[in-house]
């Protein structure tokens, strides 16, 4: 399966799905113009990907910023994880925080309510 | 004459000064434009040295008060429909706090579940808006304008403070919305 490798921009994080280096990697800060048209092949690869996944899935989350509409598409991709998880696969979240930002830790913790995958809260 | 202009200038100059107001814009909120606010307010106030909790406080209300406009700005009915997204747009700071404020025209079909909204959120305290966050963030899908339903919510979970909204009537189905969210300073100091 190919990888997706998209630079960060301004408005928009920097994403790293690698299967093959078994690297899961969101990071930056997203508020695009239109979340839903960013997101949107990012989701369809991950359920594509989830078909037949690695042994091992840590997705690393390392925003310092999102808007609420991408926080909705997160959530998204946070659900395909959990779906994985419930036809067995072996995934962990880990959620990268400032040690400052409350909000960020926050967003972390109600991430984790929200859904079924093991989840790490993880300061630097 | 040339000089009605001057004295509207002059004038607004000095009610920008003694209402404190940062910034001030009165037209369509584009995409530019959110880029640019939100860059020009995080340089002021790394340069005001303001901690950095609220600095993303500050920006994160800005976002999602530009993207309301931007999102569900109308226009006065029978005008043309490509001139939605317009709207006012304010930043002013005081020795204490912060003021984001967005105004913008929605018709009146929409101004029973704006109330709605703006009433039952500045009715729950801290945990009560975790809570209608959480479900929103659940139930809640991408809307055709592109919202997810929870700015608002979120706006007053990272400002603290109710909502201050006023709908002006401006129309026979419209009026001007007008949010205002305060955004206290000296509470981290």
């Amino acid at each position: 399966m190919n990888s997706i490798k998209i630079e960060s921009q301004e408005d928009t994080p920097k994403i790293v799905f690698d299967p093959e280096n078994n690297i899961f990697e969101i990071s930056g800060r997203s508020l695009p113009e239109d979340a839903s048209l960013f997101y949107e092949p990012i989701i369809e690869w991950l359920k594509e990907y989830a078909e037949n996944p690695n042994e091992n899935t840590d997705l690393h989350i390392k925003m310092n910023y999102f808007n609420t509409a991408s926080s909705k598409l997160l959530l998204d991709i946070l659900m395909i994880m959990e779906d994985m998880v419930e036809a067995g696969n072996n995934c962990i979240i880990k959620w990268f925080y400032d040690e400052d930002d409350e909000d960020m830790e926050e967003a972390g913790e109600e991430y984790s309510e929200l859904i079924d995958v093991p989840f790490e809260l993880v300061t630097y | 004459m040339n000089e009605i202009f001057h004295d509207y200038v002059f004038d607004f100059y000095r009610k920008m000064k003694i209402n404190q107001i940062n910034l001030i814009y009165e037209g369509e909120v584009t995409h530019q434009i959110t880029k640019a606010f939100t860059a020009l307010t995080e340089e002021n106030m790394a340069k005001d040295a303001e901690p950095n909790a609220l600095q993303m406080k500050v920006f994160h209300i800005i976002v999602e008060s530009l993207q309301n406009i931007s999102k569900h700005a109308q226009n006065l009915k029978g005008v043309k429909d490509d001139l939605k997204g317009i709207g006012t747009f304010l930043v002013a700071k005081s020795l204490t706090d912060y003021f984001i404020i967005a105004g913008n025209i929605v018709h009146s079909d929409d101004l029973g579940i704006m109330k709605d909204l703006l009433q039952k959120i500045n009715k729950l305290d801290k945990k009560g808006l975790k809570l209608l966050h959480k479900e929103q963030m659940k139930q809640g899908k991408i809307s055709e304008r592109g919202g997810a339903g929870l700015g608002l919510i979120d706006i007053a979970r990272k400002s603290g403070n109710p909502l201050s909204y006023e709908f002006k009537q401006i129309g026979d189905d419209a009026y001007f919305f007008i949010l205002t969210t305060q955004i206290t300073r000296t509470k981290n100091k």
